[in-house]
């Protein structure tokens, strides 16, 4: 069977967006080679990790269904919450824990997705601001569930698999994340690319035009949005096992402004952009702090300035030749 | 170049890290302290940074023969931030103490770190009640809220206050305080007319500051947290409760001495209940205000600073008992038991539950010289903390 | 009863006069500008220092609040944001963020890190009992002086020449340019005019909300929710979205306390489900 010449070109043209390349390889070499390489900073990297997978959550949203979010740590959140819960009183093992956390995570997301379908940006981003809001005010006021304002502790994670007992350094801690990531990761790359992705990102581009061509616009904003969530509420879940803590925060807006920073710095739409403003945000803002205790904002709010007006492009252009490599970066 | 001296190079530069630090855990104590410098509890975060800096200066940096390094680290008032940065200090500047825990979720994510890693954590400014509880190694020397706030139960009850409205931000320690002041006032004989909860982070105290006015009890007992003080104390003036014939009574930490020459005139005469006032009478917190002042302008000491203040005081202690060992459990045991007379008054730790007794003073806002302070003018001596229903 | 409902209103009043001038940046001029709290931090920081360390009058201080902000973001539009008009939002709020974040930190450096509050002259303090109505005088300051800033700005920008000249930039500064009007100009005295009523913003509510180096990060959501709920089409919608988010949270906290603080937040997303633009849509005002 052979398809229509025009056809057989765009599935070439798809092919190739889709495929794997050199850099890639080169990233989650530099990624695994850091477990061996530095293991002394291996809890740095291991909120790095988190991050990372928090914000590639939030491209899907972004960079690919095109929608504002100021509430994106609602998923996190309530993943964290549930990761929480599912070790203190049903088993403590981690990946059944991730599991509660990405359900958990998936289902608020479901439900809040229907609120975000109508009205501009501005309306889209107050919306979910409100949600995650309202969910940190529950979390505040079911203390009897959560610890409240005092935070979730108890705790006890078991060991990964089984086998391998989180440990003080965080050698296992960023193992484990890093391995979630990269599969996750694998799985979001194959999402992106499959018919289902292509037509989100094509409704992100032209809403009008992928309506004519019969896109059910609103089921798939609500999928894809869906999975986002999911995403997010591992990246809670990993956080929670991690720190075998739980607080409020995890609910903040500051939380969900991070992320925001993080990918926009990192550029949207092409999967790295989000794991490599994590990096950057997570390093410079635990550089910072560590010289100025005091005053780190200021100067993380002046490379925010600088990184703007110079030209967020440009400066995406510098970091590579790199992003360019990179499947699907513009 | 050989391959082998290559490889052997390699393997030194590996080391180095290692090796270097070893050669510093030595002659040097590292202490990590770990506050919110930055964001809403900034102020507690500074208070303590600049008691622990005058407290080095005065003290110099050496104990036991042995040089003390300290590490501030800004955990902007976020827990898991919090328990990376104590992690990483463990693991990698290899601290033998860990201080600071501006909040309660900050101190209680750090517990379990202590207790594996067996170090010391002092909780310096965290006030909720079961902190204590979640480690053997965790020492506080600030307060919990029912130890400061069951003293001014027992002043209300005895000065003919018969019904009380307590309004308290909504959170751990104002739980606690709550239901410490119910607890402790009913049982004297007080009726609990309404209780009042205020979210944290929200500043229009209006609509509940209205409720306790036409719930009109004999007084309104307040607590928020430091630095919150101010603002609340604006509105219960612009109320004018105490015209509706409410007297207004709190823990110290509303008339926190950090805010209270802003507050004006209005909380004159204001009853609290707390540990520390800057005007507390005494030859050593007059010297220790002074120095706080000079090295600090435009800043009073307030009980934020005395716990940092303490704190140290307490390590440098454990360190002179145990000669310089850094060995977790044997500087925790040095604390178990230690009295001194600090700028607060007499205090000493308790073997059995690590928590600090110490004075409780009754004190009045009162003009000298012109700015407001905290009078002291009465005291209940040697108040070990009290189990959280007051009693 | 009443008391609550006037509590409320000026409550409504105090969010109003702190977002008006962001109605006036993001609502008129389509720019997500975050670091508007900035300008309302400069303002109280006027009043505060102006009446604290040199004891200049509360009402004196009020035009010089609104002059020093105004003046500071007359600069800083001219020098940053005009490159950024036609940037992308994100781009918007990745570089007000980072003004934020300079801000505070600044502002921490300079002032300290203490809340500052002011204290009113006696004319403006106590409170007033009228029959079964019990009301502060400032309260009742603030609302007059919010019903005659909305009855200006909404005059000066649906009936004046300058109004119609920058409606006509907003939505379309080629032809605007075309039809010989200096958008340049317009759009460099209306953000003044937006950060001046910020900082005229943080100067009223300094009495209540008192002002502190997070103050922009900390009311930043406020902002948001009276702007996005009122709509982007004027001074109207914001008006009235913050009285009725006003009365709301109030009244929510005296007679259902459990639920205060979900309150503002509840309103705001049915608000913005029944009518995604906000209560006044662009068009229908």
């Amino acid at each position: 069977m052979s398809l229509p010449e025009p056809a057989a070109d765009a599935a070439r043209l798809l092919g190739r967006r889709a495929r794997i390349r050199p850099a890639e390889w080169l990233f989650w070499a530099l990624a695994f080679a850091a477990l061996f390489l530095l293991p002394e900073r291996h809890l740095i990297l291991n909120s790095i990790a988190v991050q990372a997978l928090f914000a590639l959550s939030y491209d899907l949203v972004l960079g690919f269904a095109g929608i504002v979010s100021l509430g994106h740590a609602a998923f996190f959140g309530v993943g964290a919450y549930a990761a929480g819960l599912m070790t203190k009183f049903v088993t403590g093992d981690p990946l059944l824990g991730l599991a509660a956390a990405g359900l958990a995570g998936g289902v608020v997301g479901f439900a809040s997705s229907f609120l975000l379908l109508r009205g501009s940006d501005l309306t889209r981003l107050m919306v979910s601001l409100g949600v995650a809001l309202i969910l940190a005010e529950i979390a505040n006021k079911a203390a009897w569930l959560t610890g409240g304002t005092d935070g979730f502790s108890g705790m006890a994670v078991g060991p990964v698999l089984g086998r391998y007992a989180f440990d003080i350094f965080g050698h296992v801690a960023f193992a484990y994340s890093l391995c979630v990531l990269f599969v996750l990761f694998v799985l979001a790359r194959i999402v992106v690319h499959s018919p289902f992705g292509l037509s989100v990102t094509a409704l992100h581009h032209n809403p009008l035009r992928a309506r004519a061509v019969g896109v059910p616009v609103n089921r798939r904003l609500v999928a894809m949005y869906t999975f986002a969530a999911i995403y997010a509420g591992i990246a809670g879940g990993l956080l929670a096992q991690t720190t075998q803590f739980v607080s409020l925060d995890v609910l903040d807006f500051n939380r969900s402004a991070d992320v925001l920073l993080m990918l926009v710095i990192g550029g949207t739409g092409y999967l790295y952009g989000g794991m490599i403003g994590a990096a950057l945000f997570v390093l410079a803002q635990d550089q910072l702090a560590s010289l100025t205790p005091q005053y780190w904002h200021f100067w993380i709010g002046l490379a925010l300035v600088v990184l703007t007006l110079v030209g967020r492009e440009r400066f995406a252009k510098r970091l590579g030749a790199f992003a360019r490599l990179l499947p699907g970066a513009r | 170049m050989h391959r082998r001296t290559m490889l052997k190079g390699l393997g030194a530069v590996a080391s180095l890290p290692l090796l270097g630090s070893a050669a510093h855990a030595e002659d040097t104590v590292k202490i990590g302290l770990i506050l919110p410098m930055t964001g809403q509890s900034a102020s507690t975060g500074k208070q303590i940074d600049a008691a622990v800096k005058l407290f080095m200066a005065q003290n110099g940096d050496s104990v036991a023969g042995k040089k003390v390094q300290v590490i501030l680290k800004d955990d902007t008032g976020v827990a898991d931030v919090t328990k990376r940065l104590a992690q990483e200090l463990i693991v990698n500047d290899k601290v033998a103490v860990l201080a600071g825990f501006g909040l309660t979720p900050l101190a209680l994510a750090v517990a379990p770190l202590a207790t594996q890693a067996k170090v010391p954590e002092i909780v310096m400014a965290a006030a909720t009640t079961i902190i204590t509880q979640k480690s053997p190694y965790i020492v506080r020397t600030s307060c919990t809220l029912p130890q400061t706030t069951v003293p001014l139960a027992d002043w209300a009850a005895k000065n003919g206050i018969k019904t009380v409205v307590t309004l308290v931000s909504d959170y751990g320690p104002g739980i606690d305080a709550a239901k410490a002041f119910k607890g402790r006032f009913t049982k004297a004989g007080g009726k609990i007319t309404g209780e009042l909860t205020a979210p944290l982070r929200n500043p229009e105290f209006a609509p509940f500051l209205q409720k306790v006015r036409d719930l009109k009890p004999d007084a309104l007992f307040l607590f928020v947290p430091s630095g919150q003080g101010a603002a609340l104390m604006k509105q219960v003036a612009e109320r004018e409760l105490t015209k509706a014939g409410i007297k207004v009574i709190a823990t110290g930490d509303v008339t926190d001495d950090d805010q209270l020459p802003d507050m004006g005139d209005s909380v004159l005469g204001m009853v609290t209940t707390h540990f520390y006032s800057a005007a507390h009478p005494s030859p050593e917190n007059k010297a220790f205000v002074a120095a706080f002042e000079k090295a600090n302008p435009k800043m009073r000491p307030n009980f934020m600073a005395v716990g940092g203040y303490d704190g140290m005081h307490l390590i440098y202690e454990a360190l002179k008992k145990t000669g310089g060992k850094t060995d977790g459990t044997a500087l925790v045991d040095a604390m178990k038991g230690a009295s001194w007379t600090s700028v607060r008054g007499p205090v000493k730790i308790d073997p059995a539950t690590r928590e600090i007794i110490q004075t409780v003073y009754v004190r009045k806002v009162e003009k000298v010289d012109g700015q407001l302070y905290n009078i002291e003018f009465d005291k209940i001596p040697d108040v070990v903390p009290p189990s959280p229903d007051g009693n | 009863m009443l008391t609550i409902l006037f509590d409320g209103v000026a409550y409504g009043m105090v969010l109003f006069v702190l977002a008006c001038g962001l109605s006036v940046t993001l609502g008129l001029m389509n720019f997500v500008n975050l670091a508007h709290g900035v300008f309302a931090m400069v303002g109280g920081y006027v009043t505060v220092l102006l009446m604290n360390d040199y004891g200049v009058p509360f009402l004196a201080t009020l035009p010089l609040a609104f002059i020093v902000a105004a003046a500071l973001g007359a600069v800083l539009e001219r020098t940053l944001y005009v490159h950024l008009y036609d940037r992308s939002p994100l781009d918007q709020v990745l570089f007000t963020i980072g003004l934020v974040f300079m801000a505070v930190a600044a502002a921490d450096y300079v002032i300290g890190s203490q809340q500052q509050l002011i204290y009113l002259p006696p004319m403006l303090s106590g409170r007033l009992h009228l029959g079964a109505l019990d009301i502060g005088v400032y309260r009742l300051f603030l609302i007059v002086v919010c019903a005659v800033l909305v009855a200006i700005l909404h005059y000066i920008v649906t009936r004046t020449r300058f109004g119609s000249r920058l409606r006509a930039a907003v939505d379309d500064p080629r032809v605007a340019r075309g039809l010989g009007i200096n958008v340049n100009a317009i759009f460099a005295l209306t953000f003044a005019m937006g950060s001046g009523l910020a900082g005229l913003g943080g100067a009223l509510g300094a009495d209540i909300l008192g002002i502190d180096p997070t103050f922009p990060l900390k009311y930043m959501i406020y902002f948001l929710i009276v702007v996005t709920v009122g709509g982007t089409s004027g001074m109207m919608g914001p008006f009235v979205a913050a009285i009725l988010l006003g009365v709301a949270d109030v009244a929510g906290k005296y007679y259902v306390p459990e639920l205060g603080a979900f309150m503002i937040y509840g309103v705001m997303i049915a608000v913005l489900i029944l009518r995604p633009q906000g209560l006044f849509a662009r068009g229908n005002a």
